[in-house]
């Protein structure tokens, strides 16, 4: 294990889902301790703690876990990047530790959003008084839902439905499929919000967010928490054969974010950003797609993850609707995709999110995640992107000890 | 006639009810927002330009569920006007996947989208089907 190399020693997840009677500290110290546990060390061996949540970005969420977990004077990073804040997280702790200030950190993240609705877009003023221009397009009323949409059913449904315009191929039940995989994928994992398989006809015939995208085709608010151990190759070396046996290899960490290109102001382009992430981090860990044993990537809506097969380049340009139809993301293809179900039915509390997708490519890698395991997985991927927009991108090896 | 107002400073009504785009003179990126400088290039300098009123949808969706207060169904899309995004709603026809389609051909319209406390209109737009 080269000296310079950064990994993942220990990772946790807690159990997605409705958690009414925990707050954001008890849901985060339960992933932290866990983690914590997991790679045989205590909140004493960390040099840094990022902690990542968006909707309490103002909270102090890693000031108030050490409170709980142990207050010992390190650098703490509260970091908040839309729906990459846990990748952004990740990579804050993996910063310190390649700049050399530290041999072990802590990266976390936790979201409460049971019951949440739409997070963008669910609520507009009233047209009132006297119409004065303000803003930055001058309006003198709310323009959500009188100039396109805000509401991220209806975003991530025109970034999909901009793809078929492309490249054909696309339809509502295409669509409908792509859920109708990462729910199957669900019911193997016990973690997962909702772990119910659900038909075609369910997922086309349920309650219709924004069109192609009915409910289950939505990513599920739920409320969790996910933490990992990282550690530098130099610290990983003189720990335990099991330590190091057990530790997964961070082989690329990549975040970007839009270049501009024309119409990224107009809908958001979740594209480019993506596709450099995944060019870059490919370079980084010299692996290629077709090394890829798993994937978790950001499926916010089943509309979403048909374009970014072709993003992260795991099909030809242009060919994610025959790549799918093919098969290739279910479990027993050539290219398992979101094998835990994805954010469609693991659930997304955002700031855990980015954290949790590596924890699952983890799982794998170490051989442990039982009736779900992906066969001799040795390399893996994750991907996230935050509206705004961040992507972040992880490629994972199994270690060789 | 009462008094009118465009909803959004990039519309400009009259007879010709079109929309209006800061374009860098730089690199001729376009953005309907105020600009503090241009995202693709970083200067500064701005033009005015009107900017095609036919289009075509390269994107759409249908919005069933929205915030109180926001009627729907509604058809909210991206028409490319001869090379320039612009957000909008498709309007004058069904909101429904059998009457909208990708690539479909469609042309700016107008209509009042509300009247504030002392009478004046406020004028949106939204693109219909160019067959009617």
């Amino acid at each position: 294990m080269a000296t310079d190399d950064v990994w993942v020693l220990g990772i946790s997840m807690t159990k997605f889902g409705k958690h009414p009677d925990k707050d954001m500290v008890d849901l985060a110290s339960e992933a932290v301790l866990g983690a914590l546990a997991d790679g045989g060390v205590t909140m004493a061996d960390m040099g840094v703690v990022a902690a990542g949540s968006l909707m309490a970005a103002n909270a102090g969420m890693g000031q108030q876990v050490q409170k709980q977990l142990g207050q010992t004077g390190v650098p703490v990073y509260n970091v908040a990047n839309a729906c990459a804040t846990g990748a952004t997280a990740l990579r804050v702790a993996m910063l310190a530790i390649k700049a050399g200030e530290t041999d072990m950190g802590l990266a976390f993240g936790v979201e409460k959003l049971s019951g949440a609705g739409l997070l963008s877009g669910g609520t507009r003023k009233d047209d009132s008084g006297v119409y004065a221009p303000s803003g930055r397009y001058g309006a003198v009323a709310p323009v959500d839902g009188r100039i396109g949409t805000d509401i991220m059913p209806g975003v991530f449904a025109q970034i999909g439905m901009e793809y078929g315009h492309r490249h054909g191929g696309t339809s509502f039940e295409l669509f409908a499929r792509i859920s109708e995989k990462n729910h199957a994928h669900s019911t193997l994992n016990p973690l997962a919000a909702y772990s119910k398989k659900m038909t075609l006809e369910e997922i086309m015939g349920d309650f219709m967010v924004a069109y192609p995208n009915t409910r289950p085709m939505c990513s599920a608010n739920c409320d969790g928490a996910a933490a990992a151990v990282l550690v530098s190759g130099a610290k990983l070396a003189t720990l335990s054969l099991e330590q190091r046996r057990r530790a997964v290899k961070v082989s690329a960490s990549v975040l970007t974010s839009d270049p501009w290109e024309e119409a990224c102001q107009v809908l958001p382009d979740v594209n480019t950003l993506t596709r450099n992430a995944a060019t870059l981090a490919y370079e980084q860990a010299g692996v290629g797609p077709d090394d890829l044993d798993l994937v978790e990537l950001h499926d916010c809506f089943a509309t979403a993850e048909l374009v970014h097969y072709d993003n992260l380049m795991l099909c030809e340009p242009g060919g994610a609707v025959d790549f799918f139809n093919s098969g290739a993301t279910w479990r027993n293809g050539s290219m398992p995709v979101n094998v835990s179900g994805g954010l469609e039915s693991k659930g997304h509390p955002i700031g855990a999110t980015g954290i949790a997708n590596v924890w699952e490519v983890a799982t794998h890698l170490r051989g442990e995640a039982g009736p779900r395991q992906i066969e001799g997985a040795k390399v893996g991927l994750t991907h996230v992107i935050g509206l705004g927009s961040a992507c972040g991108v992880h490629i994972l090896e199994k270690s060789a000890a | 006639m009462a008094e009118q107002i465009p909803l959004v400073d990039y519309l400009v009504l009259g007879n010709d009810p079109h929309l209006v785009a800061n374009e860098c003179t730089s690199c001729g990126a376009r953005f309907f927002d105020r600009r503090n400088a241009c995202a693709s290039c970083g200067r500064s300098g701005f033009t005015k330009v009107d900017i095609p009123t036919e289009g075509e949808v390269r994107a759409f969706t249908i919005v069933a569920f929205a915030a109180p207060g926001v009627p729907t169904p509604y058809v909210a899309a991206m028409v490319d006007c001869a090379g320039t995004s612009v957000r909008a709603n498709l309007i004058n026809i069904p909101a429904d996947p059998e009457h909208v389609s990708l690539g479909m051909q469609v042309r700016l319209t107008t209509e009042v989208v509300g009247t504030d406390d002392e009478g004046t209109e406020a004028i949106g737009f939204g693109f219909e089907p160019k067959e009617a």
